[in-house]
């Protein structure tokens, strides 16, 4: 547990990215249970199911006085760092190596678990302390990605990266298969690659300014981006399951792609919400994420589809070296093979030159699309964010300018700058808030930012400080809906901040009757 | 109480505490630049204060100095003022102020950590404390700094080919970390910025030891490699760090204990190096003061207020103008 700990410790402080993987190839140098344990854990595969961030709140609170606690958490901006530097320090115990650790924490009972996990605290060093925090709750955020850490063992091992990636989904801890293959005393682990899950093609933000000027617009062919959730539907005659886009798989709660598709294929495309394939808009989708079941009732409210874009098997064969060109053929044949209400195919749109495509981009359909993607027509099908094949083309974004009202500090990167703020609009003489963003700004904006509210600070509450009137932002938001949970009547998609507007005073701002007629709200 | 404000100012007779504006007659704690500033007419301060002041600012940086020798005695009217050590850096004073019976004291920054740099700390007993709070959050538990420095010496060690340039402030915290490496068998001689020369030879002066120091010079770039070298925490992010060999960037401060804290500032390694004291400390300190009313400056005020109040003390915040937090040590 000290030795990966420290890796961590050491991952989370070096910027280089030559450095972390000279870091992670100095402890994977051995492959045993630990580094077992230590890659299932960099690579989010394990997860305690009745340690989460409550419980953990729950035990710190015993060992000390809550309101310090809270003050310590605002200040630090980080859960598993403030319990790992406030708990109460004992004499450590004999340091455990981490699979022992991991598997004693697995044999806890439920009902002993906060005496338990509280000893086991106790017993570690701060750094340890911080690191089990981390495991238990998930979501390291130490700037290593999986992609580095495959990159380590592969230049370690001499293998190529794209070998393990190709594996990947189907190897399971404690990766006694991929071990003994990188150690050269197997073959390349066999894996039934119909039935895994293919990390997705991801598309680079085009640059509109040096990529138009060095693409030939001839090689390209263009869809609308869908605001919906990616997903990958893998068909067989056997089976029909469906994955998000990290590889999560969430068959049980869209029974009615379940029970509808047909046919034997892999196919990449967009979860959306609709009827007769006209979607209608992410605020719907919202109501069927994060659910694992989905009732009768919500299936007839809320019914949804797969707009294709891609396909990668078609009757056991491995499309993916295939251009994207052909790939469209075969998709196109397989909708026609297994016509159901449940999956149309994004539409390609015809362009000769990149100016004629801006119009596409910024009118379509109002609303419900985000924008184009712009892919080459000859590209394979390449796990990850490769440079070069698929770009996103994102509509401008709608824009209002509101006065900032309220300001909390930020977490994780921007933990103890004041970078959350709550806008707000007129309502008569009062300022009714809009909506709350933490990014957009530039590094000096915020510095900017942070200042002026700590020299104007007129209310605090709790971490909570309420500010003078005075600052204008220009609020960038993808889109905007009525709620009924928000005293405004409005909650924003995506909002950031994108420009101050030192140049307007506070009384030309919007009134929220304007505001939602300009946005069609009312 | 009643006599002083809220800006550490005695209207009464005229008198301020480490006043950030020119002032007729002020009282300085030690020389960090957000106590002692330029241009009072009378500056009351022990005579090492006084020498850094000089240093920093030149000899005529005020109109007249009074060196008081820890303990002694200065009095304005039935205002009776001692210095005591405060053991935050060299010359640094706790202000004890005595008017009819009623003990006050002001802090300044200090710490209650052994220090071989400084006189160490001394606790005064009084019935009104104005504590500094700069490390008031129950987080704040400084370590042992030798195993800090331990660290640093085995990072040396392991990175033959890097240079390791630490950030710390050029007066106090340099030399502490010089003095550390010292009392830790590290006798190599220490690279330093050019701004920490001044005060280094100071220190030297005043029988600190710091051993063996050099300023940095335009070498071959080489020549650093499995060095140590110190500079303020402002150099680290300039040009100026561009031109060592793969350089280590590390940073010997309180605020280090937060990971995410010194990421932010680009720190591979963090050393948990204070001359403030930690969240116990504080409280040690408020208990044995047997002080009843307790006031709150610089820094994390808001925990250390409630602790006070949970306690039955009397407590509340004190801002002094210009100071925001975590812009100091």
């Amino acid at each position: 547990m000290k030795k990966f700990s420290s890796l961590l410790h050491n991952l989370i402080l070096t910027p280089s990215r030559n450095t972390k993987i000279k870091l992670l190839q100095d402890y994977f140098k051995i492959l045993d249970i630990n580094r077992a344990y230590a890659l299932a854990i960099l690579s989010n595969q394990l997860s305690f199911q009745f340690i989460k961030a409550s419980k953990l709140r729950e035990l710190v609170y015993k060992q000390v006085d809550q309101h310090l606690f809270d003050y310590s958490y605002d200040y630090v901006g980080d859960l598993a760092e403030t319990i790992s530097l406030i708990w109460p320090t004992k004499k450590e115990g004999k340091s455990q190596n981490l699979s022992t650790l991991i598997e004693n924490i697995k044999k806890i009972k439920k009902s002993e678990i906060n005496t338990e996990f509280s000893k086991i605290l106790s017993e570690l060093s701060n750094n340890e302390r911080w690191t089990l925090i981390k495991i238990c709750t998930g979501g390291l955020r130490i700037g290593v990605s999986e992609r580095l850490v495959k990159t380590a063992l592969a230049d370690l091992y001499n293998k190529s990266v794209n070998e393990i990636e190709e594996i990947w989904h189907g190897l399971e801890f404690p990766y006694q298969n991929l071990f003994q293959w990188l150690k050269n005393e197997t073959s390349k682990p066999k894996i039934d690659f119909k039935k895994l899950f293919h990390p997705m093609m991801l598309a680079n933000p085009i640059d509109e300014e040096k990529d138009f000027k060095r693409l030939d617009a001839n090689e390209f062919q263009a869809e609308y981006k869908w605001d919906g959730i990616r997903v990958q539907l893998m068909v067989s005659s056997k089976s029909v399951s469906l994955y998000s886009r990290t590889g999560d798989n969430i068959s049980s709660a869209f029974p009615e792609i379940i029970k509808t598709t047909k046919g034997d294929a892999v196919i990449d495309g967009e979860l959306l919400v609709g009827r007769n394939f006209k979607p209608s808009g992410f605020n719907d989708l919202q109501q069927r994420l994060n659910r694992k079941k989905a009732s009768k009732d919500l299936q007839n409210k809320f019914p949804v589809f797969i707009r294709a874009y891609d396909i990668l098997f078609y009757k056991g064969k491995d499309l993916r070296k295939f251009s994207l060109l052909e790939r469209r053929k075969y998709l196109e044949k397989f909708q026609k093979e297994n016509k159901t209400n449940q999956i149309d195919l994004s539409s390609i749109i015809n362009f000769s030159t990149w100016k004629e495509l801006t119009k596409y981009k910024n009118n379509f359909h109002d609303d419900l699309n985000e924008g184009v993607m712009i892919k080459l027509k000859n590209s394979e099908y390449l796990p990850g964010r490769k440079k070069g094949y698929w770009y996103k083309w994102k509509k401008n974004p709608k824009l209002v300018d509101a006065i900032l009202m309220y300001a909390q500090r930020g977490h994780g990167k921007r933990s103890s700058y004041y970078s959350d703020f709550t806008f707000g609009v007129w309502k008569e003489s009062e300022l009714v808030p809009i909506g709350k963003a933490y990014s957009g700004y530039t590094d000096k904006e915020l510095l900017v930012l942070d200042k002026f509210i700590r020299n104007n600070t007129i209310n605090k509450f709790g971490p909570v400080r309420e500010v003078k009137k005075e600052i204008i932002l220009e609020v960038a938001f993808d889109d905007v809906f009525p709620s009924t949970r928000h005293k405004s009547g409005v909650a924003m998609r995506f909002p950031r901040i994108h420009r101050i507007r030192w140049d307007k005073p506070i009384n030309e701002v919007l009134t929220i009757s304007e505001f939602k007629k300009e946005f069609k709200l009312s | 109480m009643d006599f002083i404000n809220h800006q550490l100012f005695i209207k009464d007779i005229n008198v301020h505490i480490d006043p950030i504006l020119p002032k007729k007659t002020a009282i300085i704690t030690h020389g960090h630049a957000d106590h002692a500033r330029f241009g009072h007419d009378h500056v009351i301060a022990t005579r090492q204060t006084i020498d850094i002041m000089k240093i920093r600012y030149g000899d005529k940086c005020a109109k007249k100095f009074t060196s008081l020798k820890y303990g002694q005695k200065y009095s304005i009217k039935n205002y009776d003022f001692t210095l005591h050590p405060a053991g935050h850096i060299l010359g640094s004073a706790q202000v004890l102020i005595e008017k009819n019976n009623h003990r006050l004291v002001i802090t300044g920054d200090y710490k209650v950590g052994k220090d071989e740099t400084c006189k160490n700390f001394k606790l005064v007993k009084c019935d009104t404390l104005i504590t500094e709070a700069t490390f008031g959050l129950p987080i704040f538990q400084h370590p042992d700094p030798k195993d800090e420095i331990q660290k640093l010496i085995r990072s040396v060690k392991i990175n033959k080919h890097n240079c390791h340039i630490v950030g710390a402030y050029a007066l106090g915290k340099a030399q502490r970390v010089m003095n550390l490496l010292r009392q830790q068998k590290y006798n190599e001689t220490i690279y330093i910025h050019g701004s920490l020369e001044k005060l280094c030879q100071y220190y030297l002066k005043e029988k600190i030891n710091i051993g063996k120091f050099e300023k940095v010079s335009s070498k071959d770039k080489n020549f650093y490699e499995g060095k140590i070298i110190i500079a303020p925490p402002s150099a680290l992010k300039d040009r100026w760090s561009r031109r060592f060999p793969n350089p280590i960037i590390c940073m010997a401060s309180g605020w280090m204990t937060v990971k995410q804290r010194a990421k932010q500032q680009g720190i591979e390694l963090p050393l948990v190096i204070s001359d403030h004291s930690d969240w116990n400390e504080l409280l040690d300190t408020i208990k044995k003061s047997k002080a009843k009313n307790i006031l709150i400056t610089h820094g994390q005020e808001d925990a250390l207020v409630y602790y006070c109040k949970k306690q039955n003390l009397v407590s509340k915040p004190l801002s002094i103008q210009g100071r925001s937090d975590e812009e100091i040590e």
